[in-house]
C-alpha cells in the first residue's frame, strides 16, 4: 500500500513537472468579425511550444465564454482528438467576447493516522488516498502541505465595434487588463497590457511572448519582457500573426491560510494584423 | 442635405475641399476573378477620427454569408472606423466596381489643413493592398500607385 502511494506521489510530481514543460494554448480561427452571424473555431492543446499539435489535447470542461453583455455563452461541437481539442463558439452578439479558462485550486498532501493523502483530482486509475478539495481535510490531519494554483488562459473576439466590459478585473489573482485592445493589434504599433495581482499593478513581472510558426524558424523568437512600475508591459511585434503571451507569479497570499504559497499563471492568445 | 450643399455653394463659390479622388482598379489576369472590396477614407494628418468616403462591397448578397461578412478583410479600414459605420451608408457605400478608373467626390465640408487619404482593396482569392496619398485642403493634385490590387490613386481639383 505504502509503495503504491509513493508511486502515486512520484507520478504526481511527474505530472506537475510536465505541466510546466508543456504549455496550454488556445488558437482561435480569427478574433475580428464583421457581424454577429459567424462562428469562431478553436484548437486547444498542450505542447512544449505554443500552437504545435504534437503532445496532448487540452481538456475544455473549464472553458468559459463571456459575451459582451455579461451573459455566458457556450462552446459547441467539441471534439477531443489525439493532440488537440477542437470547439466552436457562436459569436452572436456585438462587442468583445472573452473566452478561456480560469482555474483555481488548492492541492497538496497531508497525513492521517500515518497514511499520506493527496488533495486534488487523481487521474483515473491512479492509486492512493485522495480528497477532492482542501475542505475535506479532516481535523486530525497533520503534515499539511498545500499550494494554491490559479491560472487563466484566454483570448478575445470582437464582432463589430469593440466593447470594454470583458476587461473588467475581478481584482482576485493575476489578471490582464489591456491598454491596447487585444483585437486591435497591428504589427507596426506596440501593444500594451497591464497586469494586476489582486487588483494592484504587478510591477517587475517577467512576460514571455512567442509568435506562432516557430517550426519554420531557427528559434522560437521568444521575447522576455518585464512589466514597469504600473504593471504595464509593452510588446513590439516582429511579424503579423498569432502570439502566445504568458506570465507567472508566486506569492505567499493564498486564499487558504494553510497553503504555503500561491502560484499564478496568465496566458493570452493575441492576433496581430499586418498594417 | 442637398439644400445645405446648394447653400454652401452659394456662399463660397468653390469650396476649399472641392476635389475628386480617382481610384483605379487594375485588371488581374486570374482564372477566378472577383471584384475587390474597396474602402476609401480620410484622416487628419496629425491624427484623429477617420471619415469613410467610399466603401464598395457586395451590397446585395444576403443569406447565411451576407456581403458584409468580408468587410473586416479590409482590415485597416475596419479598425480605423469601418466597424462603426452603419451600412448601407447613403452616399458612401455601393456595389463592387469592375476594373477601371472610378471617381469619388471629396466631401465639401473638409476644413483647410493636412490629411491622409487611404484606399484599401481586398479581393477574394487574391491579395489586399493599402495605398495612402497626402491630401491638403485647399485641394492640390497628389497621386500614389499600388502594386497589385490597386492602380493609381489620384487626387485632383474638381
Amino acid at each position: 500500500m505504502k509503495k503504491t502511494i509513493l508511486l502515486a506521489i512520484a507520478a504526481g510530481f511527474t505530472l506537475a513537472s510536465q505541466a510546466q514543460a508543456h504549455d496550454a494554448w488556445l488558437l482561435p480561427s480569427t478574433t475580428v468579425l464583421s457581424d454577429t452571424t459567424q462562428w469562431v473555431t478553436v484548437d486547444a492543446g498542450m505542447s512544449t511550444g505554443p500552437f504545435i499539435s504534437n503532445h496532448a489535447a487540452m481538456g475544455v470542461d473549464g472553458i468559459q465564454v463571456q459575451a459582451p453583455d455579461g451573459s455566458m455563452g457556450a462552446i459547441e461541437n467539441v471534439a477531443r482528438t489525439r493532440y488537440r481539442t477542437v470547439f466552436d463558439v457562436k459569436i452572436d452578439k456585438p462587442g468583445t467576447w472573452r473566452i478561456g479558462t480560469n482555474a483555481n485550486s488548492v492541492s497538496g498532501t497531508f497525513t492521517v493516522d500515518g497514511e499520506r493523502w493527496r488533495v486534488g483530482r487523481g487521474r483515473p486509475g491512479m492509486a492512493g488516498n485522495f480528497v477532492a478539495t482542501a475542505d475535506e481535510i479532516p481535523a486530525n490531519a497533520t503534515d499539511i502541505e498545500l499550494v494554491q494554483t490559479s491560472s487563466r488562459n484566454e483570448f478575445f473576439v470582437t464582432a463589430g465595434e469593440p466593447t470594454e466590459s470583458a476587461f473588467a478585473p475581478t481584482n482576485s489573482g493575476l489578471e490582464m487588463v489591456p491598454v491596447t485592445l487585444p483585437t486591435d493589434l497591428v504589427a507596426n504599433e506596440p501593444g500594451q497590457f497591464r497586469f494586476l495581482i489582486d487588483g494592484q499593478p504587478a510591477a517587475g513581472l517577467s512576460v514571455t511572448v512567442i509568435p506562432n510558426g516557430q517550426r519554420f524558424h531557427e528559434t522560437d523568437h521568444a521575447q522576455e519582457l518585464t512589466t514597469d512600475a504600473d504593471g504595464v508591459v509593452t510588446v513590439s511585434w516582429p511579424v503579423a500573426g498569432f502570439y502566445w503571451l504568458n506570465t507567472t507569479a508566486t506569492d505567499n497570499k493564498p486564499s487558504d491560510a494553510r497553503a504555503k504559497e500561491r502560484r499564478m499563471s496568465y496566458t493570452a492568445t493575441l492576433e496581430v494584423a499586418a498594417p | 442635405m442637398r439644400k445645405y450643399l446648394l447653400l454652401a455653394a452659394g456662399v463660397v463659390a468653390t469650396p476649399a475641399a472641392a476635389g475628386t479622388v480617382t481610384v483605379t482598379i487594375p485588371q488581374v489576369k486570374v482564372a477566378e476573378y472577383h471584384r475587390p472590396y474597396v474602402a476609401a477614407w480620410i484622416e487628419p494628418a496629425g491624427g484623429g477620427a477617420a471619415r469613410t468616403i467610399a466603401v464598395w462591397y457586395d451590397v446585395k448578397k444576403g443569406g447565411a454569408e451576407p456581403g458584409t461578412k468580408w468587410l473586416s478583410d479590409l482590415r485597416t479600414w475596419w479598425r480605423k472606423g469601418g466597424r462603426s459605420l452603419k451600412l448601407p451608408a447613403n452616399g458612401v457605400s455601393g456595389a463592387t466596381r469592375a476594373p477601371g478608373a472610378h471617381r469619388i467626390t471629396l466631401p465639401n465640408d473638409l476644413k483647410p489643413g493636412s490629411y491622409v487619404l487611404s484606399v484599401e482593396a481586398a479581393r477574394e482569392n487574391g491579395g489586399r493592398e493599402l495605398v495612402t496619398v497626402p491630401l491638403t485642403v485647399p485641394v492640390k493634385r497628389a497621386s500614389a500607385t499600388g502594386s497589385k490590387e490597386l492602380g493609381a490613386v489620384t487626387i485632383t481639383v474638381r
